[in-house]
């Protein structure tokens, strides 16, 4: 097998259900396109399967979910068990937004790799990108 | 199913009509991994044969949009489809911001719909560079429509013509008067200009200014004359969506003009040739950039201009002379 080169990251930033608030996505969008990775936007309203689905054909390094609705705690399982359908386990799967700081073990739990809250700098989630990325 | 990430394999999933393999190689050609001139190789034989629909036009006009309706249409049709949606890639980072696909996302869960979104990495023309590629291993997957979303073209980002066999152009009312449509460039290589947002005011002067155009164009015996069509892709309500029946007959009439006239392998014969004079172009930069890495010699080079002892034109020859010239040379 020979040597691959990893040009670029690619991440799918999506919400996901009813939650309408677009505007953190967004930022984390922008901001990730910034440090020179490529960025799928798919905006609100998405379906487990849907994301998933799209993150397989897109072959993309990581998956973000910002949640501002307080469904986080439903829907982080249903992607979580996609993802496992779909052998997605080289794909990194985090997570920001608003919701209550007591959730995030139960997030992390749940299989998200990384729980991001309002507030956090930018620079630490590209930190927590570049180090923890699949390899190829 | 777990794909092997060896591409062998890859390739043999592929031609099976796997989307992860599909999705894998995809990755490795844009990223130019060391087998990518190999699993082109493998690909290159089972491609071909899908029907190849350009979409291109300025920002904002209504590519994807239209393009997510004539998914639709093609999935009536019983047709696979593949799309590749191009969008622009920071010229300082490096990053991209791909939004094509939102408006697509309700063909997400459909298996007959395959998308991928690319960013254009540098390369002009409204393309990027593995576009064509990405094309071919599409087709070898046994789509049988292929959609090619260009970026938001201006006017002279027309090399998605090489590779669509039907091209649309797709502008909206309120781009500049028949002056503008007369220039060179975009309007030329359209073979269906779709006049998008036809509610919007001004839609009547656009459509006689688009006319207007093509009765001066001079075209010859026999040749496709672009058609005009009018569409409103976006709307409150899906009743007040027009135009979709009107662009869905003037492409398969474009197709069958192709077909029935043999001017298929006239398409087929350009696209190789692009094809090919991109590759040939890529190996020879590399081949030359290969010898002067490291050398210091580029430097050196920019400095004897910079003092006026040379001109860029003697140092380019002399460049060639070295890494090309010498190695024929050397083969004789």
């Amino acid at each position: 097998m020979s040597k691959k080169r990893k040009k670029r990251i690619k991440v799918l930033i999506t919400k996901v259900g009813l939650d309408g608030h677009d505007r953190g996505a967004k930022v984390i969008a922008s901001l990730l396109k910034e440090a020179g990775m490529e960025v799928i936007y798919l905006g609100m309203y998405q379906t487990p399967e849907g994301i998933v689905k799209t993150a397989m054909d897109e072959d993309v390094d990581v998956i973000g979910v910002s949640y501002l609705s307080g469904e986080h705690l439903v829907f982080t399982p249903k992607i979580v068990e996609e993802m496992r359908k779909n052998n997605l386990d080289d794909v990194l799967l985090i997570a920001g937004g608003t919701f209550p700081v007591e959730d995030i073990p139960t997030m992390e739990e749940m299989g998200i790799d990384r729980v991001f809250r309002a507030g956090t700098l930018s620079g630490e989630i590209m930190e927590y990108i570049n180090k923890n990325v699949r390899e190829s | 199913m777990t794909v092997s990430k060896n591409s062998g394999n890859l390739v043999e999933h592929l031609l099976a009509g796997d989307r992860r393999a599909a999705a894998r190689l995809i990755t490795m050609v844009e990223n130019e991994t060391d087998d990518h001139h190999e699993i082109m190789r493998r690909i290159y034989p089972n491609t071909g044969h899908a029907m190849i629909l350009g979409v291109t036009g300025a920002a904002g006009v209504g590519k994807s949009s239209l393009t997510d309706h004539v998914i639709g249409k093609l999935r009536e049709q019983g047709k696979t489809v593949g799309v590749v949606l191009v969008d622009p890639s920071s010229p300082f980072t490096g990053g991209a911001f791909l939004g094509d696909r939102i408006r697509l996302q309700r063909h997400a869960r459909d298996e007959g719909v395959f998308i991928r979104s690319m960013a254009s990495r540098g390369y002009l023309g409204g393309l990027s560079r593995a576009t064509y590629d990405v094309i071919r291993i599409i087709e070898a997957m046994g789509r049988d429509v292929i959609i090619v979303e260009t970026l938001g073209a201006g006017q002279d980002e027309i090399d998605v013509i090489h590779i669509a066999q039907t091209c649309l152009l797709v502008v909206t009312p309120g781009m500049g008067d028949d002056i503008q449509a007369m220039k060179a460039g975009l309007m030329e290589v359209a073979h269906i200009v779709v006049l998008n947002k036809a509610d919007l005011e001004g839609t009547d002067t656009c459509l006689r200014h688009l006319q207007a155009t093509m009765d001066v164009a001079r075209f010859d015996e026999g040749a496709w004359v672009p058609r005009i069509v009018a569409t409103v892709s976006v709307a409150s309500k899906r009743e007040h969506i027009q135009g979709l029946d009107e662009l869905m007959a003037a492409i398969a009439e474009h197709q069958e003009y192709l077909h029935k006239n043999e001017a298929i392998d006239r398409v087929k014969f350009q696209r190789i040739e692009q094809e090919l004079g991109l590759i040939f172009k890529d190996a020879l930069q590399k081949l030359v950039l290969k010898g002067l890495k490291g050398t210091g010699k580029k430097k050196k080079y920019i400095q004897k201009i910079m003092e006026g002892k040379s001109d860029p034109y003697s140092v380019v020859e002399e460049v060639m002379k070295t890494y090309i010239l010498s190695r024929e040379e050397r083969q004789t």
